[in-house]
């Protein structure tokens, strides 16, 4: 993996930056010199100390402001009902749709970097994955969120649900929308408890280090009397890998089912095979993107560089270059084979979404999900850079949103009978409960990175080189080499 | 049940990881079954030196997930084919590969937390009280920087002067009794 291939004898080439690993002449994956205590201290200071910086009160209540967005929109659609929205007949599904997509691709991130590098043993992902989950935890509560209020009577949502009612109404398997409820509830069910279970361990540090009364009972009783004995480490341990062996293939079934609610319908631009793969691809993309908004301000604000180093961004930049790179073949092969299929409805919708009257959308697509990050990230100067990294990812994001719109609204509002086309055109409000939704997952991780431990202490200590356990008579000397 | 008095262990304080699973190797090799070791992160010779292998958290988690897609699949075979049929542009009631995605997802559902209170419930979690927690010196350490083996008083080899000679043959950094 390295790029720059070992560096030669150090007098010849001397490595100043001391974060470079001169063997491999890759970034360390923490800095040099921390130890057991260092760590646990570092991470467990920022929850346990009793000076919250500033920033992030303003912080709070800045995304607490901008959930009220929600609210009052949330507010106004019970009373008014849907109408309030820009959906109409043809284009019946708008933002509702859209920002649900959306907000769930982003959360495929954190059960990647927590599942699916887990048993590759990709040992970086260790900085990452709590705040990584996190996100995904609250980018599903923002996406659970659309689904609920756009069925029109959203307090009857819960009919979706299988359960004994006295109306002996059922809910019918052959739908989507049923599995789009299967999928999102499991996802968000399997999300909380594989990150409380990761929190388990450093629940117990924290109520050990707490000195304040309330901490203390707080991560006691969040700890549930953990104590590090080894048989339940192992156990333990044993669960992770099973839940990152579950959370696999939940991860890859819950876009592909979310691509269904599109596949199954018989429309063009809509019914195609290669959804699935390429809606997951497009969701670890915007997620990976995602995990760069949070982590870069994260880690300068809170002082993290040594933790989540350059190495984090650089893996992270190739990660969404070769997803980045699924995602652009999706694109070719839908003008391939809408081109290829000689379906002339086929060939109508392509040609309308580049250039009809929302073939804007389509070009800013483009150029902010293919042409400016897959030009740049094969740099490896560009993917060390931090603040364009920054700058990136929130390219990505808006690319990944422009993609879901392009999908739901071309596709829609032309359809078969020219008689019956119409346009698309969100409201104020449509807007509201959008941007009110990235306020309500600020506000969330804000509370995440205050009150719990934002980086597994515990799969830290793992990585430092003093666990290297050696046998028999070695053990003494080896003790004075790593104290 | 009554409270326990007397004592608990003896519990020995490591700074490594290596010097403790020295120690529990030898308690081992000495005849001690009846111990613990405590670490702040996962030591997986620290499990080889207790001889413990195997854990039932697997098992757990395959029947809870044969239990999630038995369940989902009856269920919507019975509520789609008998108690409520509907029939939509002339499907057939029993249109089983539409429910393999809801079943497909009740078995990640029922086996994830099968897995993850499976563990919980054969570590015998949550106990908020331990014995071990009464050592002075052990809250400060397991769970940031120290390793600590515990020799039960369980163990029919125990006995307080001969255990504790046994454990301050090796470097621990302390060795203290451990009261229930």
């Amino acid at each position: 993996m390295a790029t720059k291939g070992p560096m030669q004898d150090p007098s010849v080439d001397p490595v100043i930056d001391p974060m470079i690993d001169p063997r491999t002449g890759e970034y360390a994956v923490i800095a040099p010199g921390h130890n057991f205590k260092s760590v646990t201290q570092k991470i467990a200071g920022i929850v346990l100390t009793s000076n919250t910086p500033l920033g992030w009160f303003f912080g709070l209540i800045v995304a607490a402001g901008v959930t009220m967005g929600l609210v009052v929109g949330c507010t106004w659609l019970f009373l008014k009902g849907v109408g309030i929205w820009g959906v109409t007949i043809p284009g019946a599904w708008g933002f509702a749709i859209i920002n649900f997509v959306w907000w769930i691709g982003i959360g495929h991130a954190g059960t990647l970097i927590s599942a699916i590098l887990l048993l590759f043993k990709q040992t970086w992902r260790n900085s990452i994955n709590r705040f990584a989950e996190a996100m995904t935890i609250f980018a599903v509560v923002c996406a659970g969120t659309f689904p609920l209020i756009h069925v029109g009577r959203p307090w009857l949502a819960y009919w979706l649900f299988p359960y004994p009612n006295t109306m002996n109404v059922w809910p019918q398997f052959r739908s989507p929308l049923a599995w789009d409820v299967f999928a999102v509830s499991t996802y968000a069910s399997i999300s909380i408890i594989f990150w409380y279970i990761g929190m388990i361990p450093d629940f117990g540090t924290l109520r050990d280090r707490a000195t304040m009364p309330a901490a203390k009972y707080f991560y006691g009783m969040l700890s549930l009397g953990w104590r590090g004995s080894t048989r339940h480490w192992i156990r333990y341990e044993s669960a992770s890998l099973l839940l990152a062996g579950l959370s696999t293939p939940l991860v890859l079934s819950v876009h592909t089912v979310i691509s269904f609610d599109f596949a199954v319908a018989a429309l063009a631009g809509w019914h195609t095979t290669i959804f699935p793969p390429y809606f997951v691809a497009g969701a670890v993309y915007s997620g990976f993107a995602m995990v760069l908004t949070l982590a870069i301000p994260i880690r300068k604000f809170y002082h993290m560089e040594d933790l989540v180093t350059l190495r984090h961004l650089d893996n992270m930049a190739k990660v969404m270059l070769a997803t980045g790179s699924i995602v652009a073949y999706g694109y070719g092969m839908e003008v391939f084979m809408a081109w290829f299929s000689a379906s002339h409805w086929e060939f109508f919708m392509m040609w309308n979404r580049m250039f009809g009257p929302m073939g804007w959308a389509y070009w800013i697509l483009i150029l902010t999900n293919i042409a400016i990050p897959l030009t740049t990230l094969w740099s490896r100067k560009l993917r060390v850079n931090v603040t364009f990294l920054f700058i990136l990812s929130l390219i990505v994001n808006t690319g990944m949103w422009f993609e879901r719109f392009v999908i739901v609204v071309t596709s829609l509002y032309r359809e078969y009978l020219p008689s019956s086309w119409g346009t698309y055109r969100a409201t104020k409000w449509d807007y509201m409960i959008y941007v009110g939704t990235m306020g309500l997952f600020t506000f969330l991780f804000f509370l995440f990175v205050r009150f719990l431990p934002m980086i597994p202490m515990s799969e830290i200590r793992m990585m430092l080189p003093q666990t290297k356990v050696t046998r028999g008579v070695d053990a003494e000397t080896a003790t004075e080499e790593t104290a | 049940m009554p409270p326990r008095e007397g004592v608990y262990g003896l519990l020995a304080e490591f700074n490594t990881p290596s010097e403790l699973v020295h120690a529990t190797e030898e308690a081992h090799r000495a005849g001690y079954r009846r111990m613990e070791c405590y670490t702040p992160y996962p030591v997986e010779e620290a499990a080889e030196a207790l001889h413990f292998h195997k854990t039932r958290v697997p098992l757990v988690c395959l029947i809870g997930g044969l239990m999630g897609v038995t369940t989902a699949f009856l269920m919507e075979t019975w509520i789609n084919v008998w108690a409520y049929p509907l029939n939509i542009a002339g499907r057939p009631l029993f249109s089983w590969p539409a429910f393999i995605i809801p079943a497909y997802e009740w078995t990640i559902l029922f086996s994830g937390f099968s897995a993850a209170l499976g563990m919980i419930a054969l570590n015998g979690l949550p106990q908020l009280y331990h014995p071990v927690f009464n050592a002075p010196n052990f809250r400060n350490g397991a769970t940031t920087d120290k390793f600590f083996l515990c020799l039960e008083a369980v163990d029919p080899k125990f006995s307080l002067s001969e255990t504790r000679a046994f454990l301050e043959q090796f470097p621990a950094v302390s060795v203290v009794e451990v009261d229930h």
